[in-house]
């Protein structure tokens, strides 16, 4: 079944790509490889994941401030997510590096029922409107 | 929830005054609008991170290049440790001392106040309490929240950026006082010895609070600045939280005992013992320096030892004696840079690190590639000196 959910927007822009979900946040400097898009962390549940062309759907992100670089990275090296949806509060880090790496970047509003992200659905991200819209694969 | 600008910072945003404050004023909206700011405010001082060339890579070299052919900061503004101490000699290779080089330049170039440093607290006469900053630099934004009494948000190398160019910030979280509260406790139900029991008590509710203020009762109320900092930095290194306070509250309780902080220390501990001891994340400041100086004594390592602090600080240490004596115990006191994502503390080089920072432990593990050995300084001391 597909289905759309209004987000508040963070960062505008249209993107699309099968969605990377988790529950556990991430610290963008120590957890990815900013040359390929893939998540390191042995602690990580998404260890062995690539970011790339993805759309992350995630808490927000944790531990160093230069994460917004890291973010800045990916982009540069062509392995970004192509958007990125926040199901918590939405951090300074994740909101200033897509800022820079013009990536939409959403925001789940807090007071909807947050539905159970399926990896390999597809997202696609309106962030003119802040459409969230889930296609089932 | 919208940000208001005024009719100047919208000129701003639409490049009237140049394209490098737009980008500012669309970092600054953009973090306005993730913690609900109404409007933004301005502030006294900056603290950037983003500095050391392995942690930012050519991206950001290319970035800050570009960045401060046009960009002037407005407040004093300084600068996070870089990847290596540049009076000494080192066998890193030609092209990461020129990607640094360009580094630095650009922060130059744009008027920062060269400190290499992420303990900025202790070497500079920072605005006084209850003034509006923007620190970068997970540490730093702790302490000066939590210690001396400052407001600011746990800031990013590029949301502190625009605050240096523009003079502002949102207002919000943190810098409104009625959010300083905390919303939250950790109940420590262990006893708490040494610095390295506060790092892990700091890496532990990091990871278990997503509030921006956590409450550690009176367990913070009258520690060293050893063990302030040793918590600030590894709170900072695994959450989003950004203050901690002894004020009790009523409300929800985390419970933190042996077993909590055994899992911590079975994550980051990965090794039996190391080649190197590597003190100093946040760098080391004239107390943890005369601490260990004094714990040391007459006896050297037995082990090669890296200890790092800001410049400053070292040049103090040298005035009273005191570096000199590390140094005669077989220290090396190395400058500008910091243990975590050091490149000096390479896999290649080592096969296992010896510390007690949790926020190194943290680093070395998973962006080094290098195994920890994570022990309190007094043992430190104890095995590795004769």
């Amino acid at each position: 079944m597909n289905y759309s959910i209004k987000c508040k927007i963070i960062v505008g822009g249209r993107a699309s790509g099968r969605l990377l979900a988790t529950k556990q946040p991430i610290n963008f400097l120590s957890s990815v490889d900013h040359s390929t898009g893939m998540i390191t962390d042995k602690n990580h549940e998404l260890c062995g994941r690539s970011l790339k062309n993805h759309v992350l759907v995630f808490p927000y992100a944790v531990g160093s401030s230069v994460g917004a670089y890291s973010i800045f990275a990916l982009k540069s090296n062509s392995v970004s997510p192509s958007a990125i949806i926040c199901t918590s509060k939405t951090d300074i880090t994740t909101a200033s590096g897509c800022a820079i790496a013009n990536i939409p970047l959403l925001e789940l509003c807090s007071d909807r029922n947050i539905p159970k992200f399926e990896n390999y659905d597809e997202g696609i991200i309106d962030g003119i409107s802040g459409i969230l819209q889930i296609k089932k694969v | 929830m919208i940000v208001h600008l005024t009719r100047e910072e919208e000129d701003a945003l639409d490049e009237k005054h140049g394209q490098s404050i737009s980008i500012a004023y669309k970092i600054l909206l953009s973090i306005g609008k993730a913690t609900n700011a109404e409007r933004l405010i301005p502030v006294d001082w900056v603290h950037l991170s983003g500095v050391n060339y392995n942690t930012i890579g050519e991206a950001g070299v290319n970035f800050l290049t570009k960045y401060s052919q046009e960009a002037r900061f407005v407040v004093p503004t300084t600068i996070n440790p870089m990847g290596y101490d540049s009076h000494k000699q080192t066998k890193l290779s030609n092209n990461f001392k020129r990607q640094q080089g360009e580094i630095v330049k650009a922060y130059e170039k744009m008027g920062s106040i060269p400190s290499f440093s992420c303990i900025p607290y202790e070497l500079f006469q920072l605005p006084d309490r209850g003034h509006n900053v923007s620190f970068a630099e997970s540490n730093a934004a702790v302490m000066a929240n939590s210690v001396f009494g400052l407001h600011t948000n746990k800031e990013s190398s590029l949301s502190a950026l625009a605050s240096a160019v523009t003079g502002k910030a949102p207002y919000s979280d943190l810098r409104i006082n009625s959010l300083r509260d905390p919303k939250i406790k950790i109940n420590v139900e262990t006893e708490l010895n040494t610095e390295l029991d506060y790092g892990v008590l700091g890496y532990f509710s990091g990871k278990s609070v997503r509030e921006s203020c956590v409450s550690f009762g009176d367990h913070t109320s009258n520690i060293d600045m050893y063990k302030t900092k040793s918590l600030a930095a590894a709170l900072g290194t695994s959450g989003a939280c950004g203050m901690f306070s002894n004020k009790e509250i009523n409300g929800e309780s985390i419970s933190f005992d042996r077993e909590e902080a055994k899992s911590v220390m079975d994550e980051l501990n990965t090794t039996e013992s190391g080649d190197v001891i590597a003190l100093g994340s946040p760098q080391l400041g004239m107390y943890e320096l005369k601490l260990l100086s004094d714990m040391i004594g007459d006896k050297r390592f037995s082990k090669k030892c890296m200890i790092f602090c800001p410049r400053s600080i070292y040049e103090k240490a040298s005035n009273s004696g005191i570096a000199q004596r590390l140094e005669n115990a077989g220290a090396n006191l190395i400058c500008d840079a910091c243990t975590c994502l050091s490149p000096l503390l390479t896999h290649e080089e080592y096969d296992g690190v010896i510390t007690n920072s949790v926020k190194a432990a943290h680093y070395l593990n998973k962006s080094n590639g290098v195994s920890v050995c994570l022990n309190d300084l007094r043992s430190i001391i104890n095995e590795y000196t004769k």
